[in-house]
């Protein structure tokens, strides 16, 4: 399951990392692509893509693969997340290649339990430090230790702390937010 | 210097952008010359790319109007897909061709405009392609002449008003002494609103010392 939630002033992106094969592969070829289309803007504007031009381009990408006989759909959906002079912005492109604007979206297995948890927070209000721990929080809920083996939480951001860069969330709010989310489950 | 074929038609010119807080004035004389003979006397050197985005051409004929007509359309292609170009778009977009077509072209343009992001910028693209921004720019053959002209007169936050004043004397100084300027002095106020054309007969033109 991965999860990306868009709040006052950022982007939080959270993702179970397992080991999985195939679509894994499909995911690392739509960044690939992605990457080069970013390039490609800066390129011939000399400045970095804004949200809707990125989500635009993966999302006739992989519409693109829906076309032809010869060829698959791509195998995941992607969680794009921006932040430019006209805020934070968090996209989710489908594998038709639909792709829409959201304030928090989840895909993976775990997603309905996923979307609803996000639904219950206030995201219009909430800061990128406490949407990391939720972020957290939610994905230690919603992963099924029965089904799945161990897994490696990865938290990344975007936001005005990061500089409007997109980072791994440094490494003491991170722990920070695994506390918290460990902790959690622990009362439920 | 001049990439210009034998019997091309050459934009002599004397052309200006000044940036003022709301907006920019651009400005060009209007001769057009093949040699000695002046081809057309009424030529109109400002060319709109956008809404609030115009260049200033100077260099061939042919060469500025076939990068315009090309940026103009690109733009409109962003502008539906992306919304409102911003200047610097519109100034990348010519730095791009220019730059990459170097050998090919002979084309000095300056383009200047308004945009909400920034407001009023000017952006001056001299012959090899590379991309300036300045307060100012002039350019085209006759600024050769007014350089000192206009760095003694030019000052920092200048109204509306007293940049038509600036760009007026500095074009009627380049084309009184710049044998491929002259005819009118056509000049674009570019704001939010939108752009207000103005005309300057020749014999309107503020005269400097002419002996």
């Amino acid at each position: 399951t991965s999860i990306g939630i868009r709040v006052k002033d950022g982007v939080v992106l959270a993702v179970e990392k397992l080991a999985t094969a195939g679509l894994l592969a499909d995911g690392r070829h739509i960044v690939k692509r992605a990457r080069e289309e970013a390039q490609g803007w800066r390129d011939i504007y000399k400045m970095p893509i804004d949200g809707p031009s990125i989500a635009n381009r993966i999302g006739d990408y992989v519409a693109a693969y829906t076309l032809y006989s010869s060829v698959r759909p791509f195998g995941c959906s992607t969680l794009i997340a921006t932040m430019d002079n006209t805020g934070p912005k968090l996209y989710m492109v489908e594998p038709s290649g639909l792709f829409w604007g959201y304030h928090g979206a989840a895909v993976g297995k775990g997603r309905q339990v996923a979307k609803t948890e996000i639904e219950k927070l206030n995201l219009e209000e909430m800061t990128c430090r406490e949407a990391v721990k939720h972020a957290a929080r939610i994905i230690y809920n919603v992963h099924d230790d029965a089904k799945d083996k161990d897994f490696e939480l990865e938290l990344s951001w975007v936001c005005e702390e990061s500089n409007g860069l997109h980072q791994i969330v440094p490494k003491d709010l991170a722990a920070e937010a695994e506390q918290y989310a460990k902790a959690s489950i622990l009362l439920t | 210097m001049s990439g210009l074929k034998p019997g091309e038609v050459n934009l002599g010119t004397s052309i200006m952008a000044v940036q003022f807080n709301g907006g920019v004035i651009i400005g060009a004389d209007s001769r057009t010359t093949t040699g000695s003979y002046i081809a057309n006397r009424v030529t109109d050197k400002l060319t709109e790319v956008h809404d609030t985005i115009y260049c200033c051409r100077s260099g061939s004929a042919a060469d500025t109007q076939a990068v315009a007509d090309i940026v103009h359309y690109y733009l409109q292609m962003y502008s539906v897909q992306n919304g409102r170009p911003t200047v610097k778009v519109a100034a990348t977009l010519f730095q791009e061709l220019c730059y990459q077509n170097k050998d090919n072209l002979s084309a000095g343009i300056i383009v200047a405009g308004w945009d909400k992001e920034t407001g009023g910028t000017v952006w001056n693209i001299p012959l090899g392609g590379s991309l300036h921004r300045q307060p100012f720019a002039i350019g085209g053959s006759g600024s050769t002449y007014i350089y000192g002209y206009c760095d003694a007169t030019y000052r920092d936050g200048m109204t509306q008003e007293q940049c038509i004043e600036f760009v007026k004397n500095s074009l009627a100084l380049a084309m009184s002494r710049d044998g491929s300027s002259g005819g009118v002095i056509r000049m674009a106020i570019i704001t939010e609103e939108g752009v207000k054309r103005i005309f300057i007969p020749g014999n309107e033109l503020p005269v400097h010392w002419e002996g």
